[in-house]
C-alpha cells in the first residue's frame, strides 16, 4: 500500500467501501474499518490511517479492483479467483502466481508494487518451459501474428482451433492489456463469456442464421436438422474448436452433439461453419444412388480408414513404411493402381436402377 | 474518445489477407485520433457479427476496407453489425458516392456511424497515384508514363467497375500522367491487353484491390505476360510487348490507405484533424534514393 492508496481509501469512505471482506464508511460519527474479523466504529482520521496501514493488502486490493470494471474487471477477477478465495490467502498465493487455463493459453496473475497485478501469459503446453526460453513478447497486438499460424506454418483460419502456436511468452502484462491479448488471440471470448455470466448471452441459433444468409450463403437454409447435427459433429467438438457450443437447430430443437467444454461460449454459427453448412447444403441436394463396385473385404475396411485417418487428422502420423495401416501412403497407392481407372474414378463400377 | 472498426473481407485461407487492415489499423492507432481501434473480418474473427461488443466506446466510427459499394457495403455488414433501420437510400449513393448514416446496432447501446467504403473516397485516387511512385520509386513519375487502373469488374454488381473508372478518370483530370486507362480482369478492355492500350513506353499497372492475393499475385501477372508461372516471379519492371509494365501489386497495401481511412471517419464527424497530419507525415513516398 503506498499513500495515494490510502488517500483514495479516506476520500472513497464518505460514499463507503465494500470489497472482499473490507468494508469502510465516514460519517459525523467518524469512520469504520471492517475486514473479516476485525470492526473498528467511531475512528479519527489517526485511528483509521493506522488500521489501513496495519492491513494493507485489503486497501491495495480495494484500490486495484476500483480503476477497472465491466467484463475487463470481472475476468481478471475470475483470473485470481477473486470471488471464491479471501483476500490474505489469494495474495500469498499470488506472491507465487495464480493460473486459470483459458482454451490454450494459461494465463497467470502474480503481485506487483503496492498490490498492483502483473499477468503472465503463454501456451497451456509450455507451462514447465522456462522463461527465458521462450519468445518475449510485450504488445497485446503481436497476439495477431502468432494467432495466424499453428507450429507446421499453416494457417489457421478458426482463431479457437486447438491448434495454436508454442513458444511464446507475454511475460508481465498489465490488467487491460491482458485482456486485449487474450481477445487478439480469442476475439470476443471475454465479452461473450461475461455476457453469459450476467445472464444476458443473446445466442442465435443455426436456424435465424441460415435465414439472414443472402447471396451464394443462401441455400444454407436448405440444409435440414440431421445435417446440422452433422455439421456440429464436423466442426464444432472439443478436437476442432475450443468454443463451447451453445446454439442448436432453433430455441425448441437441442443437436444431440456435445457442446465441448469450453470455458467461453459460441453464441453463433461462426463464418467457417456458415461456409461448411453451404457446401453441405448443396451436396445434400443429391439424391442417393446404389452403386455395385468389386472390393475384397480388407479394401473396404481400407476406404473406411482413410475416411477417419483424414477426418481425425491423422494423415501426417501415418508412418512411412507402415503398410499395415489402411491409411499408409503406399497402401492408398496400390489401391488405387489396382482400383481406379485413369480418371481416378472407380474401376468397373455399376450404378444399380433403384 | 470514439472507436474505430475498420471491417474487410479476410480470408479462410489466404494467411496474408487480413494484412492491409491490420497494418491500417496500427497506423491510425498509434495517432490516437480513436479511443480503440479494432478489426474485423466477414471470414475471420472478430466477426462483423461481434466486434462491436468488445468496444468500451459508446460511439463508433465503422469504415469499410472495401473498393467498392455493393453487396458488402450495402447488405452484408450493415445486417451482420445489425444496424437498426438501415436502408441503402441513407447513402444517397449512385455507386461512388456513399459517405455515412448514423445508426444504433441492436445488440449493443453504441452509436455507429457507418461510412461508405474506403475504396471510393475521393483521397482513393491520391493513394493510386502513390502507388505508381512507390513502385516506381520515383516522386515525380507521370510524364511519358501510363497509368492502368485494374479492377474484377462483374457482371453482377455494376459498382465495381464505376469505382475504378472514377478514380481513372479522376487521375486523368490531374493531367499527369500521359495516358490513364481503367481496365478490367472480366470485362472489356481486358488486362490481358494492357500493351495494346498505352502508347507510352512505360506503364504503371495499379490493381485497385484491397489485399494481394489470388488475383493480384497470380491471376494478373499472367494475363499480362508478366510470367508464365507466377511462382517464378516476375521482374518489376518487366517488358511485355515492347512496354516496360511496372505493376504495382494491389493498391490497399499502400500505407497511405490508412489517411483514406480517416478521411471517411472525418467525413462522418470524427475529429481526426491532428491524426490525418501524422498519418500522412508518416504515410509519404519517401523521396527517390532515401
Amino acid at each position: 500500500m503506498n499513500d495515494s492508496q490510502l488517500d483514495a481509501l479516506r476520500e472513497a469512505a464518505t460514499d463507503g467501501v465494500a470489497c472482499d471482506g473490507l468494508s469502510v464508511t465516514h460519517d459525523g460519527s467518524g469512520y469504520t474499518f471492517e475486514t473479516p474479523g476485525v470492526s473498528h466504529a467511531d475512528l479519527s482520521e489517526t485511528e483509521f490511517d493506522a488500521l489501513a496501514t496495519e492491513n494493507p493488502w485489503f486497501v491495495s486490493n480495494w484500490e486495484y479492483w476500483n480503476g477497472l470494471d465491466g467484463a475487463t474487471k470481472a475476468y481478471l477477477r475470475w483470473v485470481e479467483r477473486a470471488d471464491e478465495v479471501g483476500v490474505r490467502e489469494r495474495y500469498e498465493s499470488l506472491v507465487a502466481g495464480l493460473s486459470r487455463e483459458w482454451g490454450q493459453l494459461l494465463v497467470t496473475a502474480g503481485l506487483g508494487e503496492d498490490g498492483e497485478r502483473v499477468y503472465e501469459l503463454r501456451h497451456t503446453a509450455d507451462v514447465d518451459v522456462e522463461v527465458d526460453d521462450l519468445e518475449h513478447h510485450d504488445d497485446p497486438l503481436d497476439a495477431r501474428e502468432l494467432a495466424t499460424l499453428d507450429d507446421d506454418g499453416e494457417y489457421r483460419p478458426l482463431k479457437t482451433a486447438p491448434t495454436l502456436a508454442t513458444g511464446w511468452v507475454f511475460p508481465a502484462l498489465d490488467g487491460r492489456d491482458l485482456v486485449r491479448t487474450v481477445e487478439f488471440f480469442y476475439p470476443a471470448t471475454v465479452a461473450n463469456w461475461h455476457r453469459e455470466r450476467e445472464g444476458d448471452l443473446d445466442v442465435t441459433h443455426f436456424r435465424e442464421t441460415a435465414e439472414r444468409q443472402t447471396g451464394i450463403y443462401g441455400v444454407v437454409d436448405d440444409l435440414d436438422v440431421d445435417g446440422v447435427e452433422n455439421l456440429a459433429a464436423a466442426c464444432c467438438v472439443d478436437s476442432q474448436c475450443l468454443k463451447r457450443r451453445e446454439w442448436d437447430e432453433d430455441g425448441s430443437t437441442e443437436l444431440d452433439v456435445p457442446r465441448g467444454d469450453g470455458v467461453f461460449p459460441c453464441r453463433e454459427p461462426c463464418s467457417l461453419v456458415v461456409a461448411a453448412a453451404r457446401q453441405w447444403a448443396i451436396l445434400e441436394s443429391e439424391e442417393p444412388r446404389t452403386y455395385e463396385i468389386e472390393l475384397t473385404p480388407s479394401e473396404r475396411g481400407q476406404i473406411e480408414t482413410l475416411i477417419e485417418a483424414v477426418a481425425d487428422g491423422r494423415v501426417d502420423e501415418v508412418r512411412e513404411a507402415d503398410v499395415g495401416d489402411g491409411a499408409n501412403r503406399y497402401r492408398a497407392r496400390y489401391l488405387r493402381a489396382k482400383r481406379l481407372d485413369d480418371d481416378g474414378g472407380f474401376e468397373g463400377i455399376r450404378e444399380k436402377d433403384s | 474518445m470514439p472507436a474505430l472498426v475498420i471491417v474487410a473481407h479476410g480470408s479462410h485461407l489466404n494467411p496474408g489477407s487480413h494484412g492491409p487492415a491490420f497494418a491500417h489499423a496500427d497506423t491510425v492507432r498509434e495517432s490516437g485520433a480513436f479511443a480503440e481501434v479494432r478489426e474485423a473480418f466477414w471470414k475471420e474473427e472478430p466477426s462483423f457479427r461481434e466486434v462491436l461488443r468488445t468496444l468500451d466506446s459508446d460511439e463508433v466510427y465503422v469504415v469499410p476496407l472495401f473498393i467498392s459499394e455493393g453487396y458488402f457495403t450495402e447488405q452484408v455488414i450493415p445486417r451482420e453489425l445489425r444496424l437498426d433501420g438501415w436502408d441503402v437510400s441513407l447513402w444517397d449513393s449512385s455507386g461512388t458516392d456513399a459517405d455515412t448514416a448514423t445508426l444504433t446496432a441492436a445488440d449493443v447501446e453504441k452509436t455507429i456511424h457507418y461510412c461508405g467504403p474506403a475504396g471510393t473516397h475521393p483521397s482513393m485516387t491520391d493513394v493510386i497515384v502513390q502507388r505508381a511512385e512507390s513502385v516506381t520509386g520515383d516522386p515525380d513519375v507521370g510524364e511519358d508514363v501510363g497509368l492502368a487502373v485494374v479492377g474484377h469488374g462483374t457482371d453482377r454488381n455494376e459498382n465495381s467497375a464505376k469505382a475504378v473508372k472514377y478514380h481513372a478518370d479522376r487521375v486523368r483530370e490531374m493531367e499527369r500522367f500521359a495516358e490513364v486507362k481503367a481496365l478490367f480482369m472480366d470485362e472489356e478492355p481486358e488486362v490481358d491487353d494492357v500493351a495494346d492500350y498505352f502508347e507510352s513506353e512505360d506503364v504503371v499497372v495499379v490493381p485497385l484491390f484491397v489485399a494481394d492475393g489470388y488475383h493480384t499475385q497470380e491471376d494478373i501477372p499472367e494475363d499480362m505476360g508478366l510470367t508464365d508461372d507466377y511462382r517464378e516471379g516476375y521482374d518489376i519492371p518487366a517488358e511485355v510487348e515492347g512496354h516496360r509494365i511496372w505493376y504495382a501489386g494491389a493498391v490497399g497495401t499502400e500505407p497511405l490507405m490508412a489517411d483514406v481511412i480517416l478521411e471517411r471517419a472525418a467525413d462522418a464527424g470524427a475529429d481526426v484533424t491532428e491524426a490525418l497530419d501524422i498519418v500522412r507525415r508518416r504515410t509519404a513516398t519517401p523521396a527517390a534514393g532515401d
